[in-house]
């Protein structure tokens, strides 16, 4: 399938990318359904998900609205390919064990809400109302992947060398969520949008509480691993489309 | 998870100004603070809540089912404990 073009106002193709960063970890968050430790906490992970799903249909809906075109929130979520998808890599990573999924969601949420407090001063109303409820639905991801990170990294042997490994592996993600491109600078300038690398200070101090209080060490920062935000995905992102695109191409239309 | 890692708590709910709390059910969690995270994810998705309370069921002290002949049974026949045997005036309205 050819690559869709992507919004031409650059507004639109803002948006489009937080949504991908939502939807697919939406997605991520959901495959733990039935799978969770305990019934409270695959309970509390069907709500994360659906968190981030509800983000993604705000932010896809504003976006169509600005490019006023003629895609909808289901074009954009389930008739892409691959290379169209322009969210970081760290959220399509497999869940992994309960620690990996963690360890990337404290990594995801600390840098989303600043960006999404941020996002609340848009100069477009309706951007700025989807900013300040995301923000707080995302406080509450933050708080509840902190106080596990923080129970497993101060809990026994085994938690803490989990959720250790599980923070070695993910960190080399972190970096690409603060590197600003063209998009990130355009949309900052016209006060429509946020530059990511504006955020690294708050997500550090977030990150290094949480570390702190769970006898957790902050992995030395390398080079990582980038390309998600323009379109190069790891292996992991096909496998995630093809489970979430497969009823909208075996029943283009189907409704329910 | 072993109850012991992970002990049984009570969930109690206050839906709105004025109400008390009410109990709406149980959950297990590590400790207090991720036992009102779990109140707050497992009863409060529907919206309209003030404010949880959550305690260790080992803190609740209960009657025994056994004992409820006892401790219950007798008010059964006292009907004059209920206040039904009073002429309320109509100008009192509703009560």
């Amino acid at each position: 399938m050819a690559a869709m073009q992507t919004f031409s106002d650059p507004r639109a193709a803002w948006l489009e990318r937080l949504g991908d960063a939502t939807l697919v970890l939406g997605h991520r968050m959901s495959e733990w359904l039935s799978r969770a430790p305990t019934l409270e906490e695959d309970i509390a992970m069907a709500n994360l998900s659906l968190d981030l799903i509800g983000q993604t249909r705000a932010f896809y809906t504003r976006a169509c609205e600005i490019d006023s075109g003629e895609r909808d929130e289901t074009t954009l979520g389930y008739r892409r390919a691959e290379p169209d998808y322009r969210n970081p890599l760290i959220v399509e990573q497999p869940n992994g064990n309960f620690a990996d999924t963690m360890a990337r969601h404290l990594i995801f949420s600390a840098y989303v809400v600043p960006l999404y407090e941020r996002l609340a001063g848009s100069n477009d109303a309706e951007t700025a109302g989807i900013g300040a409820r995301s923000a707080r639905e995302m406080a509450y991801h933050l708080r509840h992947a902190g106080e596990w990170m923080i129970r497993l990294g101060d809990g026994t042997a085994e938690s803490h060398e989990k959720a250790q490994t599980a923070l070695d592996d993910l960190w080399p993600y972190a970096p690409e969520l603060f590197e600003a491109d063209d998009l990130d600078r355009d949309v900052t300038a016209s006060g429509f949008g946020v530059d990511p690398s504006s955020l690294r200070d708050e997500f550090d101090a977030a990150v290094d509480d949480v570390l702190s209080r769970a006898t957790l060490k902050k992995p030395a920062e390398r080079r990582g691993q980038r390309g998600g935000k323009s379109g190069r995905h790891s292996e992991h992102l096909g496998h995630i489309l093809a489970t979430m695109q497969f009823l909208q191409r075996a029943y283009p239309e189907a409704r329910w | 998870m072993t109850e012991a890692a992970s002990p049984l708590w009570e969930v109690f709910i206050r839906p709105r100004n004025g109400l008390a709390h009410r109990h709406v059910g149980s959950l297990h969690a590590h400790d207090a603070k991720m036992a009102l995270q779990a109140a707050r994810d497992v009863y409060t998705r529907r919206g309209e809540t003030l404010s949880i309370w959550v305690v260790p069921s080992s803190a609740i002290v209960a009657s025994d089912p056994s004992e409820k002949d006892m401790m219950f049974e007798p008010t059964a026949s006292k009907i004059y404990r209920h206040p039904t045997f009073y002429e309320v005036p109509d100008e009192v309205g509703h009560m």
